[in-house]
């Protein structure tokens, strides 16, 4: 199984050894000397070298699709972190008194701050806080902070939240999304939780993304560009290009921004903001793709366009529209 | 504090040495990978030995690479074809097979890079789908293994005994699918995400 050390000419036989080497540095027994080799190998010509970083990069891209996911049935175990979830937060809880308390008994009582915050349907909050972070809540959410002398906790109820913070080493923030935890590292993130579904995207800086329990999972440090998601109980690394990131924030100027979006996610959109919904009669109109910016409360601009752009027929029903053939 | 500017960054000041490894191959996997279907297309359009194209395709590779250990390009996707047409041109004169009028749709195939194709306007889910697809496309046993060993973690040897296979085999299986794994997610145009 050892690669070859003669210098290969044929493409073929050149990527057939970057496999080879690649498979190798993946085994539990790779060690410096065999490192020592590969490095003489890639150093020996360019076509080595582009041979191994494209076997390389797919590899590695592949591994990040699931390197957050939970190992065995992912299904099951979610749901049985389901069944815990209450029970962590409790535990949660109560390691945080306990903590408050033994902190009050050393330096003077620094006291522990529980509030609440919320935003109707359509609505949007910029809630600031006395060490400078920010957080920006999108319509629909419901979030709970704790501040404390040591930490700063946010629990992400529900809905979508920006988070701008303030770094403090001596202070972490961390946000809590059911048996999820993002601890931020100097950050700007993004987090979305539609009941079952959550999405955290990493804008700027560094952030550290695990379960709660912080046991089962292996925990994953987020540069910008990162996407974290999670789809029917597994979850998933991926990377985002900048201005699909500046699409996805675009409600913090009041918009929703579509590209190459199907009718069904982006009428999915319009129903997040607005008390008249947006229904897609059939399949094959719902994976029609669109693009276009629109005012996150214009479905009436949304129609029109499904009217007269896509000719569907728009129907309306007390607080529905159903878009149709 | 580093922020992500460096992945907006074009050129790393390294003086004489050139680009650093790491970068360079950071590099190729931002801007140059995701060209490679596309290139590929381009390769076979205008070489009329098909087997060549995967020799080509790597000739480009290595003289992008050597361009961009000096100093990295300002328009990745401008240079990575313009490499690949220069490439085509000189093999022309030297193998007098190819008429050069062949070349002709370079400026077609640049347009529509330039244009926000599916690779730049894929959005997140996509790449999850391309992914998923991509591993679906591996052989039933090599997806297997590839799959024991990413998702689960599971070693070489407990992967063997769970499959009743030697370890020897398990290695094969899995350097079977790291080569696909990169000809299907660099190698196919982005029909699978739609």
């Amino acid at each position: 199984m050892k690669p070859e050390n003669i210098p290969a000419t044929d493409t073929r036989a050149i990527k057939d050894m970057a496999a080879d080497w690649l498979e190798r540095a993946d085994r539990s027994d790779w060690n410096e000397t065999q490192a020592a080799e590969l490095e003489a190998w890639l150093s020996r010509s360019p076509a080595h070298r582009v041979a191994y970083w494209r076997v390389k990069s797919a590899w590695e891209r592949a591994q990040r699709l699931h390197v957050l996911q939970p190992a065995g049935d992912g299904q099951a175990r979610r749901n049985s972190w389901n069944l815990f979830r209450p029970m962590l937060l409790r535990a949660a809880a109560v390691l945080a008194a306990v903590a408050i308390l033994s902190v009050g008994m050393v330096t003077m009582a620094p006291r522990s701050r529980e509030e609440s915050f919320a935003t109707a349907l359509g609505g949007h909050k910029v809630i600031s806080f006395a060490d400078g972070s920010q957080i920006e809540l999108n319509t629909d959410t419901a979030i709970r902070t704790r501040l404390t002398a040591h930490e700063r906790t946010v629990v992400l109820e529900h809905g979508e939240a920006y988070f701008r913070v303030t770094h403090n080493a001596a202070r972490p923030f961390s946000v809590v999304i059911g048996d999820r935890r993002v601890t931020d590292l100097g950050t700007e993130f993004l987090i979305r939780d539609d009941g079952g579904r959550f999405e955290v995207a990493l804008t700027h800086g560094r952030a550290r993304f695990e379960a709660v329990d912080g046991v089962n999972n292996p925990s994953v440090l987020l540069v910008p560009g990162d996407a974290v998601m999670e789809k029917r109980g597994s979850i998933s690394l991926v990377r985002q290009t900048r201005s699909e990131m500046a699409d996805q924030l675009a409600w913090r100027r009041g918009l929703l921004i579509f590209s190459q979006t199907t009718l069904a996610d982006a009428a999915a959109e319009f129903n997040r903001y607005n008390a008249t919904k947006i229904r897609i009669a059939d399949p094959a109109t719902a994976s029609i793709t669109i693009g276009g910016t629109f005012a996150t409360g214009n479905v009436a601009g949304f129609v029109e366009l499904a009217r007269n752009l896509l000719g569907l027929r728009a129907v309306t029903r007390g607080n529905e529209i159903e878009i149709t053939r | 504090m580093p922020d992500g500017n460096e992945r907006n960054g074009a050129k790393h000041p390294h003086g004489e040495d050139g680009v650093s490894t790491p970068s360079l191959e950071e590099w190729f996997m931002r801007e140059v990978w995701p060209l490679e279907a596309i290139l590929m297309q381009y390769l076979r359009q205008n070489w009329r030995d098909q087997s060549a194209a995967e020799d080509l395709l790597h000739d480009v590779y290595v003289q992008v690479y050597e361009a961009a250990s000096r100093a990295l390009p300002e328009n990745p996707k401008a240079f990575v074809l313009t490499t690949a047409r220069n490439l085509l041109i000189s093999r022309v004169r030297h193998a007098n097979v190819v008429p050069i009028e062949a070349l002709a749709d370079f400026e077609a195939i640049q347009t529509a890079i330039d244009a926000p194709g599916p690779e730049q306007a894929v959005i997140a889910r996509e790449e999850l789908r391309r992914l998923e697809a991509a591993i679906a496309q591996l052989p039933p046993r090599c997806r297997q293994v590839v799959m024991m060993r990413r998702v689960e973690g599971l070693s070489r040897g407990e992967i063997a005994s769970r499959l009743g296979i030697t370890e020897d085999t398990v290695s094969v299986h899995l350097k079977r699918g790291m080569s696909a794994l990169a000809d299907l997610l660099y190698g196919r145009p982005g029909e699978s995400g739609r």
